[in-house]
């Protein structure tokens, strides 16, 4: 099969990267900006093998992901700030049950229903802790509609290997604007499928504590186990044992912070001789990579480091130049979220300023450089 | 070569869809890089809206349009609203039969009342956003007539064909009028 060039809204582009990954379900509640995932879902789905529900809400949409994936499927939801508050609840249920299944959030501005038509990148901390208990967090954040579609395939590839839910965070420019992109071949993208158990049904552990991963059986091949929220056994059913509640919680952690090589994904444009590192994802790293060309013509050796890969957070990345530059510029459509971490994972060894717009309206590329600038 | 397109009118008046057909015309047919965006309020219908398009040889970053070549508006709120940041050398063409007061000493500026024309020849202003494209194309020789054309002919049902091309025809004569050809 040969690449095909298309010209297309980031929103189609998570759809069309669900199909290449092998998803057979989708369950929403439509929600401006991302209801057009669930439109082309709707239509591309039944032809595909697959199923598409429109749930009464994002709660129940939320649970029907849990439990299609747990029948085998590859699962995904589309939703925006709003939305994603009420899947929180569910979504905890996932990452305790260790349910694959990918959730994207078209972000747009504001706490409660905010400015549905206006991108925002303010639900970075809500992706992390919007759920309550210590859990792990997978998010990704693409930024073109390139990424849209590869980041999408990718989020369904680690939901399955490390059993867990994945999230997309997009924004409503990238989720609306339109580009051309090739669609890769089949088989040019790894997709990875979801490991099965090799044993017999009698010896089947699905929370295994002695591996990070264990194989998960769908329902109906025969395993038999139990899937609960609360704190449970190798079995899945629930426990007491401060022993097996302590394995349990310290494994769902682990399994994402001993991978993070493999999870964590970044950009590193002119950053190798940089002497400003301007930091951001999504729509403000479209405007930060135009901030970058139009310094170093000025003469400004100024670099981006755009993360494909929010949570877990970077810092790794960061590191490896936190003690040579001058300084690092955070510009997000946010009054500080972002900045917060990357702050924290700079750990003072040089400056960070931050910029934001928080009117509904993406930052320019001229308001970074006048920030780099004064920097 | 880079343009930055602007195509600003009232919700519903099928600008977005526009900007779309002018900017696939472009990547898919011509091989450039192209970028459409959008901006419009919560109203399924009415207030202004816009629809952004770059074309350019190089790599297309920011998506949003900082200071336009070409602005298009087919209503006095959005002409009011997005005729604004022009480069020195900007072309703006206003549909007259909405856009009434419009300084035309500034900048090349255009009259092609579409709306007007494509009701009265083909009986409804549905078509109105492919008339403009014609007359902006016409004006501006953006990409080849028979490009955009046959993205607008294949993105539509076979029924509105005709109908189509008959008010992009409409916008080319429009142009040319307003060319003084």
């Amino acid at each position: 099969m040969e690449r095909e060039r298309k010209f297309l809204q980031g929103n189609d582009a998570v759809a069309l990267g669900a199909l290449y990954a092998g998803c057979k379900f989708f369950a929403g509640y439509p929600i401006t900006p991302s209801t057009e995932v669930a439109e082309r879902l709707a239509a591309w789905l039944p032809s595909h093998g697959g199923r598409f529900i429109q749930m009464e809400d994002e709660i129940s949409a939320m649970a029907a992901v849990i439990g299609a994936s747990l029948a085998g499927a590859k699962s995904l939801t589309a939703t925006s700030g709003p939305g994603m508050s009420l899947k929180l609840e569910n979504l905890g249920y996932g990452y305790m049950a260790e349910v694959p299944c990918v959730i994207l959030n078209v972000m747009r501005g504001g706490p409660s229903t905010g400015t549905p038509t206006g991108p925002g990148q303010s639900d970075i901390m809500q992706a992390r802790w919007g759920t309550h208990g210590d859990h792990p967090c997978i998010a990704l954040t693409p930024s073109t509609v390139y990424e849209q579609f590869s980041q999408t395939v990718r989020a369904f590839n680690l939901a399955e290997k490390y059993r867990m839910p994945v999230i997309i965070l997009s924004d409503e420019i990238i989720g609306h604007m339109r580009e051309a992109i090739e669609i890769p071949a089949k088989g040019e993208l790894e997709v990875i499928d979801r490991m099965m158990p090799a044993c017999s049904a009698e010896d089947y552990k699905p929370y295994d504590n002695s591996q990070l991963v264990s194989p998960l059986a769908p329902f109906g091949a025969g395993y038999r186990y139990h899937v609960t929220g609360l704190n449970h056994d190798e079995y899945g059913f629930p426990t007491n044992s401060s022993r097996l509640i302590g394995l349990q919680e310290e494994r769902l952690l682990a399994k994402v912070e001993e991978n993070y090589d493999d999870i964590v994904l970044t950009e590193h444009f002119h950053c190798d001789d940089a002497e400003y590192i301007i930091f951001a994802f999504g729509s403000s790293a479209r405007a930060s990579k135009d901030a970058v060309l139009n310094l170093r013509k000025k003469g400004i050796k100024a670099g981006l480091l755009k993360p494909l890969t929010i949570w877990p957070f970077p810092d790794k990345d960061i590191l490896k130049y936190a003690g040579k530059v001058k300084g690092f510029l955070v510009p997000e459509l946010s009054l500080g979220q972002t900045v917060r971490e990357v702050s924290r994972a700079v750990g003072g060894r040089c400056k960070v300023e931050h910029i934001y717009r928080v009117d509904s309206e993406p930052i320019s590329p001229a308001q970074i450089e006048k920030a780099v600038e004064a920097m | 070569m880079r343009y930055d397109i602007r195509f600003s009118g009232s919700g519903g008046q099928g600008i977005i869809t526009a900007g779309i057909l002018l900017a696939q015309a472009a990547a898919i047919k011509g091989g450039k890089n192209a970028v459409q965006s959008q901006s419009y309020g919560p109203e399924a219908r009415g207030g202004a809206s816009k629809a952004e398009v770059i074309i350019s040889d190089d790599e297309i970053n920011y998506p949003k349009i900082v200071s336009p070549d070409i602005v298009i508006s087919l209503t006095q709120e959005a002409y009011n609203k997005y005729a604004v940041d022009l480069k020195d050398d900007a072309v703006v063409i206003v549909d007259t039969t909405m856009v009434h007061e419009y300084d035309n000493k500034k900048h090349k500026t255009y009259d092609v009342p579409v709306i007007g024309a494509v009701s009265k020849e083909l009986g409804s202003a549905v078509s109105a956003n492919i008339a403009i494209l014609g007359a902006v194309n016409e004006i501006c020789s953006i990409v080849k007539h028979e490009w955009l054309l046959d993205v607008i002919v294949n993105n539509f049902p076979a029924r509105a064909a005709e109908n189509n091309k008959k008010a992009y025809s409409i916008g080319i004569e429009l142009a040319k009028k307003a060319l003084g050809e």
